[in-house]
Parts: structure tokens; C-alpha cells; sequence
């Protein structure tokens, strides 16, 4: 018999007493009530607790916030979906788009060159307040998972609309199937002395900047 | 009401005392007790050890022996044991495949309350001074044990009786979750590290400058007061109901005939 | 539907590796107990993090339902899982991931192996999984030539220094600073000889010797924490990035999980990691988690490959009582609320699964009547904090208790003489099976208290008794038991006063106590 065969084989005579299969009691919480105002004030607070940086933006003011927040850097990364529109400030204030490396379809980056960048720009798919967690799920706005990995540091564009209360509503949003990355602040470990220390191997710095539309 | 002591054989064979105090109590609040002569123990001992096939007999025993009885509730100065008495009983018969000892010993564990939870929920004390005279003035320390905390969901049941004992001074006892590493045969089996845990929960008890440690297994005040003992901390164990049954008129006293301590240094 | 077993039972077959005692609990207990290091080190660690654990889940008002909801998802993977597993595979194998079967750690070792070795690879890196552990696979894979990095940082540390892991989520709890700094310093090529202690200086000493590594990896392994059968889709949550690095930047990726590793579908994954990350680290939600599902073309790795593992998994599920022990999500939340694991530190159970938690598991999978770990039943006080504690609601104190029944029924048949304990349980059971017998056992009282002596208590007993008079004294018996003085006061021939009302406290015969266990008469006042 082969392994597959012989280990349904034995589960299946380990279940010989044919246990029943409980009705799941759903009686957590699966929706909130939560005004706009007050899913940022959470997810802000949350986010903070985590040591990211945290910037509430009307959309209009977006491209002077990402103007400021890239300021200096020499070369940053962005997914090829994301609205160039966002960088019009950017452009103007510190060398040109030419600072603004692309990754897109036919043209990857490589490692290396995500590597050497200092930044990179995503959109996220959803945000959940309660536990300060944003999930990207690779649409064309936040790109492939490794571009928001490799660079040092991430910043990450939240849309208002986009914040759930909790995460069983968040769920609800997304695509299973697509990969995800869910993102609660910068890299940490706490694995010396349970000293929390923010920034091993992913982005050291995580900046969000919550768009109200 | 006529309420059933089941003493349990520590409190029968060690600490006569603690069941004595529980008579006084019930009485002093008008009820009627009796004592089922056939019981001796839950059997706790075997079960937890492994030992089903002789713990067997022991809860038949002891489902046979309240069986033979007319009361209205039973009662137990010892939450580890009434958690027996309810789980592990109908557990034990279920796994030698006794269904009808199954549901009889289901019938009594039903009827079988612990000490604290008998005079609270069902007999309403909530004032031990006003409704059973307690006093007892002395600055003392509690242990929650595990099995009333953990299995019996007793709460601040004790804890709360004990407050409203007049002259007591109750001093709060750090980590009083931990256990104190009794165990039953785990005291023996992992002697080490039931003393580790136990040199731990002393220290604390000692910590608190309190003169005497209660709770409401007398077997984990065995084994509290066991060690205080051995280190010559001059601190000692008493159950709960001795602490409610004593009066201004007949007070308890702290150290008596044989409270482990007795002054004396430890060897 | 996976239908009803017509075939012949097969016996259990059970798992192979790191699951074993080393040497009976007590033994390494006593060993382990005697590291004050060590002693401190958890003391602080695990009292941190139960606070914080405790913090976090009291901001939940539901978080009674989710352990529920998370218990009974369990089971019913449990109940269905040949129909999940099958489903699992259709999904992830329609998605461009390849299966692997493997029923023991031996047969999922050279799995892996070859995998490694068809890539032209003879290095992989690794994210912290226990799965891995429990089949050696490092060990398995250095005997083959392949080198394995572990990136998490406390596996890193522990493999810098040849030791094992002594925590489920914390491996390297038992290491201070100092100790860290030593074994970077010593092991570490290229590290800067001035480096510190300060935790945040050695997590960038780990960063930069790690990233060449994944720059470059061709093939990563990893575990799973969960993986959904309604679509294929596996995850991976961690805190470091490390995963992330593992999981999507190399080729080809291996993953390595136990069967019992699944959920039926993408919304019990709200259930779950909402339990998890408060229950292990006591974080709202660790900082990341990836998911994903076979191949996704031109994002992270384009050779996906999974090692479904048996290796007792089986066995342990065929026992009816223990078989919920295959509900663990490996948070670790029992180790950090037990007396027991506080002091003895995770090495003194042997197996990769230390704890409450390892000690049935680790048995169930190897199975205890083969006399291999048969005293980890019996690390447990039964105190019963590892059960309030797990967020699947797992009853780990009466799995314990169960164990230990299997240990000594599965004894009772064997030729050799019956231990003290066994004739020591006999003759309790002769004397506790009837109030006469225990009766007539009293009447030996007022020896125990002529043994006790002058100072009225017991100090040294022989035998399996002695554990107790190493650190504890015996009290003097009474002289007479409570039974003796009921039947005194009941059998007299005036019967006793009447109870007392309440409006009477103390007066009167029945309310008089007497607080010692002495010999004193019954109506004499204390």
C-alpha cells in the first residue's frame, strides 16, 4: 500500500467509533458597530502600540504627506498598480520620478534591487482596527509579496473604507486563495529575555498613512 | 434541612476537627446532619494515580453508602473531593463499564455540594459573624485550592465568607493561584518538584506576616502545613470551618494539641 | 463524506523521532531544578508572559465563544478529517502545489531530502516549526550532506549553540543575554568582536548574518500553522519576517505539517487567529502572517511542495479520550500557566513537546504502553490551570489521568513483582471501600501518634513515602478519629442536645469545637 492509502487507512480505522461532528457554535462576534472616525482612532492607537508611525490623511494631502515621508531617500519602490498621481509632490520636491523605481509586470525587480532601495510605497487590501493589522493581498495597488519585504522600510496606504472593526468582517472581504501577508506593525522578535526589539529581518520601520476619502 | 456529612477520610482519620467545626455549623443554623457510616473516601487517590480498577469498589462504596441514606443535600469540607464526587465518580464507573453505578454515582455527585458552596448558594450565609457568630481575631492568609477554584468554580465563595468573620485580619496571599504542589501521589512520584512548588507558596504564605494559612482542602493544608512545618516558620494551616465554627465564646486557638507547629525549632 | 470503516482495524501505528523521554521525568526534573539560571530565567518568562496573555484576553467579551467555536471546529476536523485531507489535496494540488505523503519521520526525512537534493541544493533555510523538530529533520538532513539555517532568532541561538529548544514558542527562554552575546560571539562568523548584550544590538547581530542567506536561498522549509481544506490555502504566523523571507524568496518551498493540522474552512480561520496570537505571545495579533495557496504565478516561490506527516498522528486519534490532543495550535499557553514546566524548564520532558501539553501528547504519539515516556502522565499536579488556559478548551487534566490509567492497566498483565505503589493502592482500596474497614484502620490511630513522638509529628517514612518527609513533615494522628467520636456522641444513650438555632451562635453542645485534631474530649473547650 502506498503511504497516502495506508495513512487514510489508519485514520480511518481510528475513527472506527465514527465520533459525531459537533454543530460550531458561532457566537462570537462577527460584525461591530463602529463609525469611520473611530475605527481610525482605534486602529491608530493599535498601530501606535506596535511602534509604527501613523499619519491620518485627507486624500488630497496624501501626495504631501508621501512627499515628506520620502524625502531623502534616494531610490524607493513602488507596485506597478499604485496611482502615480500619488507622487506628483514627491517628484517635484527631490530629483524627479526618477528616484521611483517600478516594479511591473515584464519588468521585476530583482532582490538585489529591492534590497538596495530605502523604501517602498503599497496600497493594502483591508485593515482591521481591533488588532491593528493590515493585510495585503497582492492586487495590483501592494504588488508581489516581496517587494514589501525586502526594502527596509514600508509605507503602507490604508483607505478609511477599507478598515474593518474586526477581523471576522475583514475576512469577509477577502479572497483566501490570494497570497496574503497580514502586517501588525514592524517586525519584532521578544525571543531575548522577552525583550520586545522592533525590526529583524522584515521592514524595520512601518509608516501608515490612513486615507480619508 | 437534613444534609449528609460525607467527612472524607483525610478529615475522618487526620483532622476529625474540620468535620466537627462543619457539624457545628449546620447545626448552629438549625439544620439536621447525619453521617452516612457506611462512607469512607471519593477515591480520588487511585483515580488520579491510575488506578481505576481499585478505585472501583471505593466509589461504589461510597455511592451505595449515600444511597442508603434520606437527606436533602450532601456536603464535603473539601472541594477536590466533591469534584470527585461529581466528575470523576460517574467518569470512573462509565470506564469499567458500569452504566448503572454510572448514573446512580451521577444521582449523588447531583446532591453533593462543597462546604462554602452549600452555605452560600443554597443555605444563603453571606455574613458569618451575624448568622453563625464567628470570630476569630488573627492575622490570616488564604490558598485557594486548585480543584474548588479550577473544577468546582467555587469563586470567593471562602474567601468571602472569611471576610465577614469578626476580629479576622486577612492578608493577601501572593500568586495565590499556583498550587502548592500536592498532588496527591505527584508529592511523592515528583518529589522535587511538588517541593519546589511548595517551598514557593510557603515563602509567600510566610511573606505575608500572617500567623495561620486557611483554605478548604485539608489535604492541601496538609501538605502547606507539612512544609511550614519542617521549616520552622512558627506559621500554621487550619481549615475554613474551623475558622467560621469558632466563637467569641469558644474561640479557636491558632496552635492546639497537634498543630504541626508547636514552637519548636525545625530539625 | 469519509463513511463508515469496513476494513479491518489496523493496529495503531505510532511515531518515531524526537518524542521520547530521555530518562524517567523525576530524574531530569531533579537535574533541570537544580539550574538556578535556568529557574530564574523561566520564573520571569513565563509569569511575563501569562500577564500578558491575561491582559489581551480580557479585552475580548467573546473570548469564551471563540475558545468554544475553536474547540468544536476541532473536533469536527477530527470527526471528518479523511474527507478534509482529500479535499485539502484535490484544492492545493489544483493550484500547482505537490502532495507528499509520509507516514513516519523517517519516511518524511528522506522526502524532504530528496526534494532538496532534485533542486542541485545542499542548503536550505528554515522557518521555526515543530513539525521539523519532531522528526529530526536537521539532524537528518546534516547526515546527508545539506546544511539547514534556522532564521528564527531563538532557533538560531539554539542552534549556534548545539542545544535544543526548551519552549514551544520561546526556544531559547532558558539564555539571558549574556549567554546570547557568548554564543554569537563564539559561533557567529564575521560578527563584530564589540558586540553587546542589549537584546536589540544582538537581533541586528542575527539580521545581518541572516540576509545573505535569504538572498540567495534556493530552497526554504518551513511548518504550518494552519491549512484550509475548502481551498488549499496554508499559513504561516510568526513575528520576525524571517517566515516571510523563507516563504518568498526562494524557488521552491517545502512545508512539512502534521495531518491534523487543518480547518475545514476560510472563515474558521477568524476563530483561530483571534485564539492564537493573545494565547501564545499575549499580542493582539503577531506582526505577520502569510498565506498561501499552491502556486502563485510570478509571485514567491513556483515549486511548492507539502509533507502531509502521520507519525502517530493516528495512533492518537484512534484513543477516544486522548485523541482531542490532536486539537493543540502549539500556542503554548499551557506551559506558561504550569507549576511544573515554571520549574523544570522544557528539556526535562524530553520530547520536542514539553508541558502539559507534551506530556500526553508526546505518549499518545509513541504510544505509553511501550514503557517509553510513561512517566510524563505523571508530571502533573493536576491543577488544572493548562485547561482554563488553552484556547481550544483541550482537557488536559483528564487526558493526564487517563494516561496514567493506561500506564498501569497496560502493566497489570506483565510477569514481574507489583511495585510498592500497586500494593500500596490495593491495600487503600481494601481500606477505603467501606466504613468498617476504614473504621478499623482508625483504630491504629493512636499508633501513628506514638510514632509521631514527643513532638507530634512524623519526619521520615520509608519507602516511595519518603518523596514526602524529604521537605515535608506528617502531623501526629488524633487519637480519635471523627467517626469514632460521632458514633461516641450519637450511640450515647442521651441523645445530644438539640441543634442550636441560628440566633444562638456557640451556645450549646454542637456549636462547641474544638480546633486541634487532639485527643481532647469532645465537649472540652479548645
Amino acid at each position: 500500500m502506498n503511504a497516502r492509502a495506508e495513512i487514510l487507512d489508519r485514520i480511518r480505522s481510528a475513527l472506527r467509533d465514527a465520533p459525531a461532528v459537533p454543530e460550531v457554535p458561532r457566537d462570537y462576534r462577527r460584525s461591530a458597530e463602529h463609525g469611520q472616525e473611530e475605527l481610525i482612532e482605534l486602529l491608530t492607537d493599535r498601530l501606535l502600540d506596535y511602534k509604527a508611525n501613523v499619519f491620518v490623511e485627507d486624500a488630497a494631502a496624501v501626495p504631501q504627506r508621501l512627499a515628506a515621508l520620502l524625502e531623502g531617500t534616494v531610490r524607493y519602490a513602488v507596485p506597478h498598480g499604485l496611482d502615480q498621481a500619488l507622487f506628483a509632490a514627491a517628484d517635484v520636491h527631490d530629483g524627479g520620478p526618477a528616484r521611483r523605481v517600478t516594479d511591473a509586470p515584464g519588468h521585476r525587480l530583482g532582490v538585489g534591487e529591492l534590497d538596495a532601495v530605502d523604501a517602498v510605497v503599497t496600497g493594502s487590501a483591508v485593515a482591521v482596527a481591533e488588532t491593528g493589522t493590515i493585510i495585503l493581498d497582492a492586487g495590483p495597488d501592494q504588488g508581489r509579496r516581496v517587494i514589501s519585504l525586502v526594502p527596509d522600510r514600508h509605507i503602507c496606504l490604508v483607505r478609511a473604507g477599507d478598515i474593518t472593526a474586526i477581523l471576522p468582517e475583514a475576512l469577509r472581504r477577502l479572497d483566501g486563495t490570494r497570497p496574503q501577508t497580514w502586517i501588525s506593525g514592524p517586525s519584532a522578535t521578544s525571543d531575548i529575555e522577552l525583550e520586545r526589539v522592533e525590526g529583524v529581518h522584515g521592514p524595520r520601520t512601518l509608516d501608515v498613512v490612513i486615507v480619508r476619502e | 434541612m437534613r444534609i449528609a456529612l460525607f467527612a472524607t477520610c483525610i478529615v475522618d482519620a487526620m483532622y476529625p476537627g474540620t468535620a466537627r467545626a462543619t457539624v457545628a455549623i449546620l447545626e448552629r443554623l438549625g439544620h439536621e446532619v447525619i453521617f452516612p457510616s457506611g462512607q469512607a473516601c471519593c477515591g480520588q487517590m487511585h483515580v488520579n494515580s491510575g488506578y481505576f480498577k481499585e478505585a472501583l469498589p471505593v466509589v461504589a462504596n461510597h455511592v451505595k453508602a449515600f444511597e442508603a441514606e434520606e437527606y436533602d443535600v450532601a456536603v464535603a469540607p473539601s472541594g477536590s473531593c466533591v469534584a470527585s464526587v461529581k466528575h470523576q465518580h460517574p467518569m470512573v464507573a462509565r470506564r469499567c463499564g458500569d452504566s448503572g453505578l454510572e448514573a446512580r454515582a451521577a444521582g449523588v455527585g447531583d446532591k453533593t455540594y462543597e462546604l462554602s458552596q452549600l452555605l452560600v448558594d443554597v443555605l444563603g450565609v453571606t455574613d458569618a459573624a451575624a448568622q453563625l457568630g464567628s470570630y476569630f481575631p488573627h492575622r490570616i492568609t488564604y490558598h485557594p485550592s486548585c480543584h474548588g477554584m479550577r473544577l468546582l468554580r467555587l469563586g470567593d465563595r471562602q474567601l468571602d465568607l472569611l471576610r465577614s468573620v469578626a476580629g479576622i485580619e486577612l492578608a493577601e496571599l501572593p500568586e495565590a493561584e499556583q498550587c502548592c504542589g500536592f498532588g496527591g501521589t505527584f508529592s511523592m512520584k515528583n518529589a522535587d518538584v511538588s517541593s519546589a512548588m511548595l517551598e514557593d507558596k510557603t515563602a509567600n504564605i510566610c511573606g505575608t506576616g500572617a500567623s495561620l494559612c486557611t483554605g478548604g482542602d485539608a489535604s492541601c493544608l496538609m501538605h502547606i502545613g507539612g512544609g511550614l512545618s519542617r521549616q520552622g516558620s512558627g506559621v500554621t494551616t487550619m481549615h475554613f470551618a474551623e475558622i467560621l465554627a469558632s466563637t467569641l465564646e469558644h474561640p479557636a486557638a491558632v496552635t492546639g494539641d497537634v498543630r504541626l507547629t508547636t514552637g519548636r525549632t525545625a530539625r | 463524506m469519509s463513511g463508515t470503516f469496513l476494513g479491518m482495524p489496523s493496529l495503531p501505528v505510532f511515531g518515531i523521532g524526537n518524542l521520547h523521554e530521555h530518562e524517567p521525568f523525576p530524574k531530569a526534573a531533579r537535574r533541570e531544578l537544580g539550574n538556578t539560571q535556568l529557574r530564574a530565567n523561566l520564573g520571569h518568562a513565563t509569569r511575563t508572559i501569562r500577564d500578558k496573555r491575561l491582559a489581551v484576553v480580557s479585552e475580548l467579551p467573546d473570548w469564551e465563544e471563540l475558545r468554544d467555536a475553536g474547540r468544536a471546529i476541532k473536533e469536527s476536523v477530527m470527526a471528518r478529517l479523511p474527507e478534509l485531507l482529500e479535499q485539502f489535496e484535490a484544492n492545493f494540488t489544483a493550484r500547482g502545489g505537490t502532495i507528499h505523503w509520509a507516514r513516519d519521520a523517517g519516511e518524511a526525512n528522506a522526502i524532504v531530502a530528496d526534494l532538496i537534493r532534485e533542486q542541485g541544493a545542499d542548503e536550505v533555510v528554515k522557518v521555526k516549526s515543530m513539525a521539523t523538530q519532531e522528526i529530526g529533520l536537521n539532524e537528518y538532513l546534516e547526515e546527508q550532506g545539506i546544511a539547514a539555517f534556522e532564521t528564527d532568532l531563538a532557533e538560531l541561538i539554539v542552534q549556534l549553540d548545539h542545544d535544543k529548544p526548551s519552549h514551544i514558542l520561546v526556544p531559547a527562554i532558558h539564555k539571558n543575554r549574556s549567554q546570547v552575546r557568548d554564543i554569537f560571539l563564539r559561533e557567529m562568523e564575521g560578527v563584530d568582536p564589540e558586540l553587546t548584550n542589549e537584546p536589540a544590538r544582538l537581533a541586528a547581530a542575527a539580521r545581518a548574518h541572516l540576509r545573505r542567506k535569504f538572498l540567495s536561498a534556493k530552497v526554504a522549509v518551513s511548518g504550518a500553522n494552519f491549512a484550509l481544506a475548502d481551498s488549499g490555502t496554508l499559513a504561516v504566523v510568526e513575528s520576525e519576517g524571517n517566515g516571510r523571507m523563507c516563504l518568498t524568496l526562494p524557488e521552491t518551498l517545502i512545508t512539512v505539517m502534521g495531518v491534523e493540522k487543518l480547518l475545514p474552512a476560510w472563515e474558521d480561520l477568524e476563530v483561530f487567529m483571534q485564539l492564537l496570537p493573545r494565547s501564545s505571545t499575549g499580542e493582539r495579533m503577531n506582526p505577520y502572517t502569510s498565506l498561501w495557496t499552491g502556486v502563485t504565478p510570478d509571485d514567491g516561490p513556483q515549486n511548492v511542495h507539502l509533507v502531509l506527516l502521520d507519525n502517530g498522528r493516528s495512533a492518537a486519534l484512534a484513543d477516544e479520550m486522548g485523541r482531542s490532543a490532536l486539537h493543540c495550535i502549539r500556542c503554548s499557553a499551557c506551559m506558561n500557566v504550569c507549576p511544573v514546566y515554571e520549574r523544570t524548564g522544557g528539556h526535562a520532558y524530553g520530547s520536542t513537546y514539553p508541558g502539559p501539553i507534551g506530556a500526553i501528547l508526546s505518549p499518545l504519539l509513541t504510544g505509553i504502553t511501550a514503557e517509553e515516556n510513561n512517566s510524563l502522565p505523571y508530571a502533573s499536579s493536576l491543577c488544572g490551570a493548562c485547561y482554563d488556559a488553552c484556547p481550544v478548551k483541550i482537557n488536559i487534566p483528564d487526558i493526564l489521568v487517563h494516561l496514567r490509567g493506561e500506564d498501569v492497566d497496560s502493566k497489570r498483565g506483565k510477569k514481574k513483582l507489583p511495585s510498592q505503589m500497586d500494593l500500596g493502592m490495593k491495600a487503600a482500596s481494601w481500606a477505603l471501600s467501606s466504613g468498617k474497614h476504614l473504621g478499623l484502620v482508625e483504630k491504629a490511630l493512636p499508633l501513628g501518634r506514638l510514632a509521631a513522638g514527643p513532638d507530634k509529628k512524623i519526619t521520615k517514612l520509608p519507602g516511595i513515602a519518603a518523596g514526602w518527609t524529604q521537605s515535608r513533615d506528617i502531623p501526629a494522628p488524633p487519637a480519635q478519629s471523627f467517626r469514632q467520636w460521632w458514633d461516641k456522641e450519637h450511640q450515647a444513650p442521651a441523645a445530644p442536645a438539640d441543634a442550636t438555632g441560628p440566633e444562638a451562635p456557640g451556645a450549646g453542645a454542637p456549636g462547641t469545637i474544638e480546633t486541634s485534631n487532639g485527643s481532647t474530649g469532645p465537649k472540652e473547650n479548645p
